[in-house]
């Protein structure tokens, strides 16, 4: 675990939290503080890669942070391309991390 | 000059072509201008056959129609007659071409990407369904493999397709090609047969030779020029200075109207407008090139206002791409939000899971459009020396064999394989654009 | 008068506010749900902090500026909209089209503004120049530790190496030490050398500046108070790891920013953040059709007027000057936007501005990567993160086609293809393929400026100006 949430009670900021929001990734169950984005609770939950990328199988999370890089993106509920680092968590967010599997990788489909 | 320094102006030409091995004082036999597909296509078969060919391209190779659409080889979307003899020829002939040009090139050169995926037409209504299905029994008639087949069977092509379809016309020939690589491909091709292509490099006008026997070329601009004297086309003046070729193939696309009043011989080459959406990698859900039947329409009328119909498919790296828009509105870049709602709409008709998937990039290209919806080929009967190879509208990627081939036929004296009366500038489905343009010159 | 002002940063803010005293109606949109842009990313609305200010510099600037805008008549705050198109008009200022909600969710409420005039504030995003292993998770920008910090109060990591170039580095390592973390060092790749040419070339101009430049100075006493080693004429060149990252190699760089042989030692750290400045953003200012200059910044006149009628661009989009720079080019922009007389205080706008923007752009020209850096990466070396472009590829495919388009070039390589659109690799992915392109398209042209669900905008299309309006023409699928 790498990335780490500054505790409240060490924060220069003086900072109080508020109550904590549930989502899944996967199935997994991660809390955070409400107003997280989906990208600091999985870090703060020690997951600091939740993509494959398409052509050479590689983990990526966060590179940019301010939703310029979409290394991050994940599925919310049923919509693909989420920024992590941008969306706030909701409680009860259904979160799964994305198969990118280019079609000439994955051979044809249906016939 | 840096890149920062070339400035953002896409259209603005920046004079900065090689030196040809072989230009002025020997000259060429021909010079093709443009360096798109279809004169990348024509600059491989003169050069292979022996001919001294310069390529002369404003801005870059395929940076105009040919890297702004979706590399469509479509027999489907024709109707039997001179253009679907054009599709039919390129259909055989693309699937060779891309093996010989994969083992002259080698395994280091970017794969042109070939691919016979087939094409699925359907009807999203009741009352297309009939006309789909005549459509496709004239077709058959004409040589096409045409399959009408029920609905049940195109969903198993296509899962995901919407069930609500009405009909549905499996078409096994329909093919797609990258169609950057492929024009690199064949340009490639060409310089290794001794073509030299000069980019950045536009053409202003003519150098002509008077009719006079035995008179040294003469350059003259052709507003100069007197038009009732027999004269004859011996190359270009360009940004980079004159370059002499006995033959001068106008293959300019949407330009090829501009390049042709340079000349001196005008032509209704119109540019119509038509944009492509392109999604996000997505997993792969759409297996062949599938299009909504109002296609048909859309590409064979002159009406100018918006038409959009829905051709889809996906891509080898998992992007969807979704088309296409028709629009004369001249060379007007400018990307509406009218245009990308209306293409997104009907796609979502003929696969509704699209409407979760996201659009990231539009391309916006300019196809060239003739009043008689045939390509123009061959030599021009008003300007001896000067040749036209434009106006294929949306199909210049699959077409641009088919061209190359009949060009190469004429100039060789051999006998063509298709009929060049059909798509010669003095056809007479023609004749009546030609004097209004002439009489605007 | 109605004004659009796009991004609420310091530079919007200030337009904004600019705009409202001088009497116009305003619109200000920004894609997050909050105000204060990058600059101020700031704690969610959910979490309470005494002393936010300590993590922020000009923390009572912003907070005056929000205050007076949230709570003035004329002034429409619509925050969670993200702009996707900009629709030039045969007359008129473009056309803005955003749709409204949570981020890239579908279903998102659209929006289409007309407005008299509009103010570009969008800003700019880090530049980070590739090298061998920097897409390895724990490999970040400086700006997302920054952002991440700042939002959430997460350090992105224990033992933090922090990299790249210009003086954003200093408040990066500044947030990492305020959260938690230890950062083991600054690595400048500009050399000492040059950075003292580049400071003290023109000192008469640099003093009055740095004299009201605290942004900077408190970043160096904040560096020297948490004992952060600074070291210039160095650069990460490769960091090492399976799958994430552990260690990185530092080299010493030559003034061109190539890499010595035999200067490499290795470090480990479990995140490495770099940047090596900002590239602007600006897709909405070419989509209005702006002229861009060619430094590649939007050219605007001394009333901050981009070469469009109706509109004015501000903050980074017009140079890399700074926080102060932008509040002063925000102030200027919305005054003469809202058609507002000279003033005194605007002519005090002007001519702050004016110092900051000098000072500003010559820091960032000092820092400014110089092509040496192309000599770190290795063959296998990612290019474009999002399509996995090596070097490799794009120098075989550039010789194979000995194509002269930059557009062609792209297309063959799929380098900037993917669904960040070039924004992180464009520049580096030019500088590597050369700039003897006869096309001359650059890598910042993106018509639509974010990606935006079908079904979005399949609901608007056939006449429907509700968002929620389905056309009978269409339909449901079943």
């Amino acid at each position: 675990m790498t990335a780490r949430r500054l505790p409240a009670q060490h924060d220069p900021a003086e900072r109080t939290d508020p109550e904590r929001v549930r989502i899944t990734v996967d199935g997994a169950e991660l809390t955070g503080p409400a107003g997280s984005t989906i990208a600091g609770i999985l870090l703060e939950n020690g997951r600091d890669s939740w993509r494959t990328t398409s052509r050479d199988s590689r983990p990526r999370g966060v590179f940019c942070g301010i939703g310029v890089c979409y290394d991050c993106i994940l599925t919310v509920g049923a919509e693909r391309d989420v920024r992590a680092c941008q969306r706030r968590a909701c409680d009860g967010d259904v979160v799964s991390l994305q198969e990118e599997t280019r079609p000439d990788a994955a051979g044809e489909g249906a016939s | 000059m840096s890149s920062a320094a070339s400035g953002y102006d896409a259209d603005r030409p920046v004079a900065r072509g090689h030196r040809a091995r072989n230009d002025g004082a020997t000259g060429y036999d021909v010079a093709v201008i443009g360096a798109g597909i279809v004169g990348a296509a024509i600059a491989r078969a003169l050069s292979r056959d022996g001919a001294r060919v310069v390529v002369l391209e404003r801005s870059a190779a395929a940076s105009g129609t040919s890297g702004q659409g979706e590399g469509n080889l479509l027999v489907s979307d024709k109707a039997p007659g001179h253009e679907l003899d054009l599709a039919l020829h390129a259909n055989r002939r693309w699937v060779d071409l891309s093996e010989e040009l994969a083992d002259e090139l080698g395994p280091d050169f970017p794969n042109i990407e070939f691919e016979r995926k087939g094409g699925l037409v359907v009807a999203t209504t009741d009352a297309g369904a009939r006309p789909l299905e005549d459509f496709a029994r004239s077709q058959a008639e004409a040589g096409v493999d045409a399959q009408i087949i029920d609905v049940s069977e195109a969903l198993r092509l296509e899962p995901d397709v919407n069930p609500a379809i009405t009909a549905a016309v499996a078409y096994p020939q329909d093919s797609q090609v990258q169609p950057v690589i492929a024009t690199e491909a064949l340009l490639a091709s060409a310089r290794r047969a001794g073509a030299d292509v000069r980019c950045g490099i536009e053409v202003l006008g003519g150098i002509f030779a008077g009719s006079a026997p035995g008179s040294a070329a003469t350059p003259s601009s052709p507003g100069t020029a007197d038009r009732g004297e027999h004269r004859r086309l011996t190359g270009v003046q360009t940004t980079a200075g004159a370059v002499t070729a006995s033959t001068v193939i106008n293959a300019a696309g949407p330009w090829a109207g501009e390049v042709a009043q340079r000349l001196g011989a005008p032509l209704p080459v119109r540019p119509r407008r038509g944009v492509v959406l392109v999604t996000t990698r997505m997993p792969h859900r759409i297996f062949r090139k599938v299009y909504d039947g109002d296609y048909f329409g859309a590409t064979q009328s002159n009406d100018a206002a918006l038409q959009t119909s829905s051709v889809i498919e996906s891509t080898a790296s998992g992007t969807v791409l979704i088309g296409s828009s028709r629009e004369q509105i001249g060379f007007d870049t400018r990307l509406r939000a009218e245009v990308i709602r209306e293409i997104a709409a009907k796609s979502t008709r003929v696969f509704p899971f699209l409407r979760d998937a996201s659009v990231m990039r539009a391309y916006g290209g300019f196809r060239p459009f003739m009043p008689d919806h045939l390509p123009v080929i061959g030599p021009d009967h008003r300007l001896e020396g000067l040749w036209h190879a434009t106006g294929h509208e949306g199909a210049g990627i699959g077409l641009s064999v088919s061209t190359a081939d009949l060009v190469s036929d004429i100039y060789a004296g051999r006998t063509p394989g298709l009929d060049a009366e059909a798509f010669s500038v003095a056809r007479p489905s023609l004749a009546a654009a030609l004097e209004t343009e002439e009489a605007a010159a | 008068m109605s004004i659009v002002v796009i991004g609420a940063g310091p530079a919007g803010l200030a337009a904004a506010r600019s705009a409202l005293r001088a009497g116009a109606d305003v619109t200000l949109l920004d894609s997050s749900d909050q105000l204060g842009g990058q600059f101020w990313r700031h704690l969610p609305e959910t979490s309470r902090a005494a002393k936010q200010h300590v993590l922020h510099h000009k923390w009572s600037t912003f907070e005056a500026l929000a205050s007076e805008i949230t709570q003035h008549p004329r002034c429409t705050i619509v925050t969670s909209a993200q702009v996707w198109l900009l629709e030039q008009r045969d007359q008129g200022t473009p056309r803005v089209h955003a749709h409204v909600g949570p981020v890239d969710s579908g279903g998102r409420e659209s929006l289409t503004l007309e407005p008299d005039a509009l103010i570009l504030a969008t800003g700019a995003h880090d530049r980070t120049l590739p090298f061998s292993g920097w897409t390895l998770p724990g490999v970040y920008t400086a700006g997302a530790a920054q952002a991440i910090a700042k939002s959430e109060r997460i350090a992105l990591g224990s033992r933090v190496v922090v990299a790249g170039a210009g003086p954003f580095l200093l408040p990066v390592a500044q947030s990492l030490a305020l959260t938690g973390a230890r950062v083991r060092g600054v690595y400048e790749a500009t050399t000492l050398p040059a950075l003292a040419r580049g400071w003290g070339a023109k000192p008469w101009k640099l003093g009055a500046a740095v004299g009201k430049m605290p942004e900077l100075a408190g970043y160096v006493a904040s560096h020297v108070r948490h004992s952060i080693p600074y070291l210039t004429g160095r650069a990460v060149v490769e960091a090492h790891g399976t799958d994430r990252v552990e260690a990185v190699t530092i080299a010493r760089v030559d003034e061109n920013w190539a890499p010595i042989a035999g200067s490499e030692t290795k470090i480990e750290a479990d995140a490495v953040c770099v940047s090596h400045g900002f590239t602007p953003r600006l897709e909405l200012a070419i989509a209005a059709g702006c002229s861009i200059g060619p430094d590649r910044f939007v050219e605007v006149d001394a009333r901050q007027r981009t070469s469009t009628r109706g509109v004015y661009a501000v903050g980074e989009l017009t140079g890399i000057a700074g926080a102060d720079a932008a509040l002063a080019e925000g102030e200027i922009a919305g005054h003469f936007a809202a058609r507002g007389p000279r003033s005194a205080a605007v002519s005090r706008a002007a001519r702050s501005r004016d110092r900051f923007v000098d000072f500003g752009v010559r820091l960032d020209a000092v820092h400014a990567p110089r092509r040496g850096w192309t000599h770190w990466l290795r063959d296998d070396t990612v290019v474009c993160r999002c399509e996995e472009v090596t070097r490799g590829e794009l120098d075989s495919i550039r010789s194979q086609t000995a194509s002269c388009g930059l557009r062609s070039l792209k297309l063959s390589t799929r380098a900037g293809l993917g669904i960040c659109q070039g924004r992180i690799c464009g520049r580096s992915v030019e500088e590597l393929l050369g700039d003897n392109f006869a096309d001359g398209v650059p890598t910042d042209r993106r018509p639509i400026v974010s990606p935006v669900r079908i079904g979005d905008l399949a609901g608007q299309a056939l006449g429907g100006s509700q968002p929620d309006e389905r056309s009978p023409e269409e339909p449901p699928p079943q």
